[in-house]
């Protein structure tokens, strides 16, 4: 809401020095916010004055235009010039070269002086143009910053206006005037007019105000007037779509009458630009008042106003040219000829008043907040009308400011107001408000007393009666946020400042903490940084194809996702099923910036839907606590949302340097991370050969529970994805489910004895076929070898000559070690045996 | 080598001079070796089995017996002051050798290679642990919920009305179909819901997380960022009660002078509502105020939504963004920065804010 400050000053004791910036400061502290200052002479300065041309020359050029070299009074006969400045001339007539055409000798017209600046930072000055010394210009509505029209220069008597030669145009057009622009919340519908932003003035600052709505004389009771029948067969939520429809009528307005300078510069600083006078007037009482008319062309209509929720396939054309299909849902204006417009979104194209308008209707209607939000909605039509009534505005109003566009058509337009006028409807019940004398000072905290109370209650304009220790509170009408005792509490507390709010720190019972998951989640996350990784936060936005490559192992499998309903870009209108392709993303962002040595981590939320069902068919209704049953039907309805981590490597494992030779990343680099990630949280992780369509067939782990369930992978990324993805060959990546892994965490850790007999360490060279997984071998060495081996570990592979072709030799380290006893040579060399006896069963195992 | 000292002559045991004299040349070599190796020389040559003071202590044996005491005590105290000598000199040659290999042994440590990665933490993720710490400090817990929610816990229960204008599709991403209620969070706020559900009153809870709009990425735009949002539902609590908790968690989270400002402002599912500002001393362009956050005293048919009786409790919640706070905490101009996973952004702050 854009409040230019002369206006307000009408109704406030606003200072005559105040500025848009001052105004924001008060208030602020009565909750508007402050948005934007505007203010025209930021980019237009003086002198700029009203001339009258004396004489035009016209002097055809070689370039083919036709120039008036004029001369052109800018003081009033018989008084000298009393500017001074170069190319302001003493004598006050001045020459100056104009290429317009639309005016002639005598015409008063607006002339920028040398020393003059103009928006778009342009300086006047004196120059040599076409043959003469052009002492200033003669200004187009544009050149000023007033209005598009540059097809000619401001003729003054066009508007309506004759000044006194001499006269600042700044003044003249408004241009000396600010306007503070400021936010308003969707609750105080009210404040979209200077009549609420005036109250609001008073209740910042303690000065008076008077309220606008008042000043307009309307008489207590119309009959007779124009027929308007309201009847809405389809309430929605059983609120009637138009509570009240005022008409009025004015004949003989004399359609070349301008809108006064005086109202177009407001209406210019509100926002909107001038029209034609009946529309001009419209705005400016809706922006007074708050309540938008509307004002039909009397002679365009046919018969009875009926006001109407649409019938289907119904069309209409609007005021923008547009023809709109009409929803059911529509409320419309109509008369026997059709619709005629939508309720408080906007007007047919068919009655519209025009240049030729003479005999006006004008509308001041009430019109429900949903249904007008709904229509504006569909039909994608935001207007300063539907802004407003969406919000709500206040149903005492519609007759005084029917009155206030009559008084004001007379007025400007010369017309005649009828007698008689329309007001149908019913005025909504009162809303009374049981307010419990105690209430506002526990809620808010601080002791307000009875006097208090009754004083800020009645400043914002509501009625108060006494009702024992309570109060009864009838809000004003066009309050319509005040509704609760918690409402008025607020209005209490604002009126006497939430500054003054004391400060009081409440004692929380004793908490638990992070719980076992948080903690859990914070040691991984903080556990990946410190191996080196790097955490980013990709989005979770994905397409399809990252989902199916992705987010199921085996290709060709389709992942069911969550798709959205409204993406930013179609292409990524899935939610992630594995935190990969955004992690790829980032990783080649990072490439493309000349980071070639990258680890990158996220962890983050995964959504997998079990199938294609989602959500549920309704949801409960707000402000009653739903049955369990319903609860656990919204639950069921949400897709599953384990929290993921991944990470993707590139390049090399540090940065190069002097005496260090860094390490490329490979699969196993992945893998260790996996690993470390499983035993940060006392999780062992099994590892086998793993199978995913987006990992290297042969260098894949598959990463599971002792339970078997599968947690992930981690290993070498497809060559293929990463030559289509652009990225460096050999990039290893992993996921892994952390949610499985918090949940598999053991609760208690057992303690291990620690014997300190002497060890026995005896080595072992198995050859196996290529093929055999080593970690199975070292588990049959394990179970082979029973309770003495204490530790078994891989420390060579081989392949080559003496081997034999197809085979590799894995030579183990294995550690005895008895728990009450020193081993003897025999029984570690006996458990050796055993465990080699396993490993040849199993696996052909044949010691080298 | 040779065992024997060139051109020495045994001396008499009994001469105390002559052997004075070898004991003499055997001292000035001592001091003369100028390393261990030439002290090994000069101590074979002088007390090894051929040296002239061995061969004159083996002479002893064949003088007369009444002269055996004499010279052994003239030969014995010769070799002792000779041992002695080679002892305090070989003390001093070992140290020397010993500083001159660790000098040798100098390197350039300027010139160290970083063998390990040093990783870094999301200084957004760093900033919700910091934000978490300080109210579990305080005896809160932290309460999570999904990201993908029911429309019901994200407006319904919080008092959003059917037609509000927030749940139109140009700020709220849904899912598909619309229809069927199911929409990406745009606030922390349903998470409040979910720990009312859940817990048993007092509640005293701070939920932080994710959440999304659909709003275009640009310098101070993202559709997805973070949220904190803190709820207590207990009997007797008022907007004094907020803004003491409040006040206590700026001082906690900028320094003792920390200042905050309510201003009134209009949230479905608070009333009375504010909007919170930070008094920012440091900010660019001189102190002001800057907006951090909402604030207000739970609306009651957010309680009655949860199942908790607005005649025995009341309750406040107050929410911030993460991203917001960073800002201007850290001064991050670029919300692309915080976004686009450029290391070097990660990098820089490592483990802390």
């Amino acid at each position: 809401m854009r409040i230019p400050l002369s206006w307000l000053r009408e109704y406030t004791q606003l200072p005559a020095d105040a500025t848009a910036e001052d105004l924001m400061a008060d208030l602020v502290s009565v909750g508007l916010e402050e948005e934007a200052v505007h203010r025209p002479s930021e980019s237009i300065s003086g002198p700029i004055v009203v001339g009258q041309v004396l004489s035009l020359v016209k002097e055809p050029q070689t370039n083919g235009k036709t120039i008036n070299w004029c001369q052109v009074r800018v003081v009033p006969e018989g008084q000298e010039q009393t500017l001074t400045g170069k190319g302001i001339d003493p004598s006050g007539v001045q020459g100056i070269v104009c290429g317009a055409h639309n005016f002639v000798e005598g015409d008063k017209v607006v002339v920028t002086l040398p020393g003059a600046t103009l928006p778009g930072d342009f300086h006047i000055a004196a120059r040599k143009t076409y043959g003469h010394v052009s002492a200033g210009m003669i200004a187009s509505a544009r050149e000023l910053g007033i209005g598009e029209d540059h097809d000619g220069i401001i003729v003054l008597s066009r508007l309506g206006l004759d000044p006194e030669l001499g006269t600042d145009a700044l003044a003249l057009f408004g241009l000396n005037d600010q306007a503070a622009e400021i936010n308003v919340t969707p609750d105080r519908s009210y404040c979209f007019s200077i009549r609420g932003i005036a109250r609001e003035y008073a209740h910042a600052t303690g000065t008076s105000f008077e309220d606008p709505a008042t000043l307009v004389t309307a008489p207590a009771s119309l009959e007779g007037g124009y027929d308007v029948v309201l009847d809405d067969r389809a309430p929605i939520y059983g609120v009637l779509g138009c509570d009240r429809f005022v008409a009025r009528t004015v004949r003989g307005i004399d359609p070349t009458r301008p809108t006064p300078q005086w109202m177009v510069s407001r209406l210019r600083l509100a926002g909107v630009r001038s029209i034609s006078l009946p529309v001009d007037i419209s705005n400016y009482v809706m922006f007074e008042l708050g309540q938008p008319t509307h004002c039909y062309d009397l002679d365009k209509l046919t018969g009875t106003i009926t006001v109407r929720r649409a019938e289907e396939s119904e069309k209409l054309e609007t005021l923008d040219g547009k023809v709109r299909e009409l929803d059911p849902e529509d409320l419309l204006i109509t008369d026997e000829s059709g619709p005629i417009g939508i309720a408080g979104v906007m007007g047919g194209a068919s009655t519209e008043c025009s240049d030729t308008t003479v005999n006006v209707l004008v509308e001041s209607a009430h019109f429900d907040t949903v249904t007008v939000g709904r229509s504006r909605r569909r039909h994608k039509l935001p207007s300063e009308a539907s802004k407003r009534f969406e919000r709500g505005v206040d149903w005492q109003v519609a007759d005084e400011a029917a009155q206030r566009v009559v008084d004001l058509l007379v007025e400007l337009g010369g017309g005649v107001a009828d007698e008689s006028g329309t007001d149908v409807g019913s005025a909504p019940e009162p809303v009374n408000i049981l307010l419990p004398g105690a209430f506002a000072s526990e809620r808010i905290g601080m002791e307000f007393s009875e006097e208090l109370i009754a004083r800020t209650l009645g400043d914002l304009g509501a009625k108060i009666e006494r009702r024992g220790a309570d109060y009864l509170v009838t809000p004003p009408s066009w309050r319509l946020d005040l509704e609760t005792k918690e409402d008025l509490s607020e209005e209490i507390a604002r009126l006497v400042g939430y500054d003054k709010i004391p400060s009081r720190l409440p004692v929380a019972p004793p908490g638990r903490g992070l719980t076992r998951t948080q903690q859990q989640r914070r040691r991984l996350v903080q556990a990946l940084a410190d191996a080196g990784l790097t955490e980013v936060l990709a989005y979770p936005f994905v397409s399809q194809a990252a989902n199916d490559t992705f987010g199921v192992a085996e290709a060709g499998a389709v992942r069911p996702a969550v798709k959205l309903a409204n993406p930013l870009s179609e292409e990524l209108g899935w939610l992630r099923t594995s935190i990969l392709p955004g992690l790829l993303e980032v990783a080649k962002r990072n490439l493309s910036r000349g980071f070639r040595d990258l680890a990158l981590f996220e962890a983050g939320l995964v959504f997998l839907p079990e199938d294609s069902r989602i959500g549920t068919a309704s949801i409960p209704p707000l402000g009653t606590l739903p049955t369990d049953d319903v609860l656990d039907a919204l639950e069921a309805g949400l897709p599953h949302q384990p929290l993921h981590i991944g990470a993707v490597f590139t390049g090399h494992d540090s940065p190069a340097a002097a005496n260090h030779a860094p390490r490329l990343w490979d699969w196993s680099d992945a893998l260790d991370i996996a690993r470390l990630a499983g035993d940060i949280l006392g999780v062992e992780l099994v590892v086998t050969q793993g199978v995913h369509q987006a990992f290297h067939p042969g260098r894949t782990a598959q990463l599971a529970l002792r339970t078997g369930e599968v947690v992930g992978f981690a290993g070498e990324l497809h060559p293929k994805l990463l030559a289509a993805q652009d990225l460096p060959a050999r990039s290893v990546a992993l996921e892994l489910d952390a949610d499985m892994l918090f949940e598999a965490a053991p609760d208690v850790i057992v303690a291990r004895h620690i014997s300190t007999f002497p060890m026995a360490t005896q080595d072992v060279a198995l050859i196996v076929d290529a093929g055999v997984p080593a970690d199975d071998v070292k588990e049959a060495l394990r179970e082979g070898a029973g309770e003495l081996l204490e530790e078994v570990h891989l420390f060579d592979v081989y392949a080559g000559q003496g081997i034999g072709e197809g085979k590799k030799s894995l030579a183990f380290g294995l550690r005895f070690r008895a728990s009450d006893r020193t081993l003897t040579a025999d029984e570690a060399s006996e458990a050796r045996a055993a465990a080699v006896a396993r490993a040849a069963e199993r696996f052909g195992a044949v010691q080298r | 080598m040779t065992e024997t000292l060139p051109g020495a002559t045994v001396p008499d045991p009994l001469d105390e001079t002559a052997v004075t004299a070898a004991v003499e040349r055997a001292l000035q070599d001592i001091s003369g070796a100028a390393n261990l190796d030439e002290l090994k020389a000069v101590r074979i040559a002088h007390t090894g089995e051929k040296s002239p003071l061995a061969l004159a202590n083996r002479a002893i044996g064949s003088l007369p017996k009444e002269s055996k005491a004499s010279a052994g005590k003239i030969i014995g105290s010769a070799r002792g002051r000779v041992n002695k000598a080679i002892a305090e000199r070989s003390e001093v040659l070992e140290a020397e050798n010993d500083a001159r290999i660790l000098l040798e042994e100098t390197v350039d440590v300027t010139a160290a290679p970083r063998r390990r990665r040093a990783g870094a933490r999301h200084p957004l993720s760093t900033l919700q642990d910091r934000v978490s710490d300080i109210f579990v400090g305080m005896g809160w817990e932290i309460a999570e919920g999904p990201e993908v929610e029911s429309e019901w816990f994200n407006f319904d229960a919080l008092n959003f009305k059917p037609d509000h204008p927030a749940r139109e599709m140009q700020d709220t991403f849904f899912v598909d179909p619309p229809e069927r209620h199911v929409l990406l969070r745009t606030h922390t706020s349903p998470v409040q819901v979910r720990a009312m559900l859940e817990r048993e009153v007092p509640i005293y809870v701070l939920c932080p997380g994710k959440v999304f709009r659909t709003d275009e990425l640009d310098a101070t735009h993202t559709p997805v960022f973070h949220q904190f949002e803190g709820l207590a539902v207990d009997k007797g609590l008022s907007m004094a009660d907020l803004r003491g908790t409040l006040e206590h968690f700026a001082r906690l989270m900028f320094g003792q002078e920390a200042q905050i400002r309510l201003r009134p402002n209009y949230f479905p599912f608070t009333e009375p509502s504010a909007e919170l500002d930070i008094w920012h001393p440091g900010a660019k362009g001189g102190p002001r105020w800057i907006e951090w956050g909402g604030c207000g005293m739970v609306n009651p048919n957010v309680l009655r939504a949860a199942g908790i009786d607005p005649d025995v409790y009341s309750g406040f919640a107050f929410g911030m963004g993460i991203e917001r706070t960073l800002m201007f905490r850290n001064d991050v101009v670029d919300m692309r920065d915080m976004i686009e996973g450029d290391v070097r952004f990660s990098e820089h702050f490592g483990m802390e804010i």
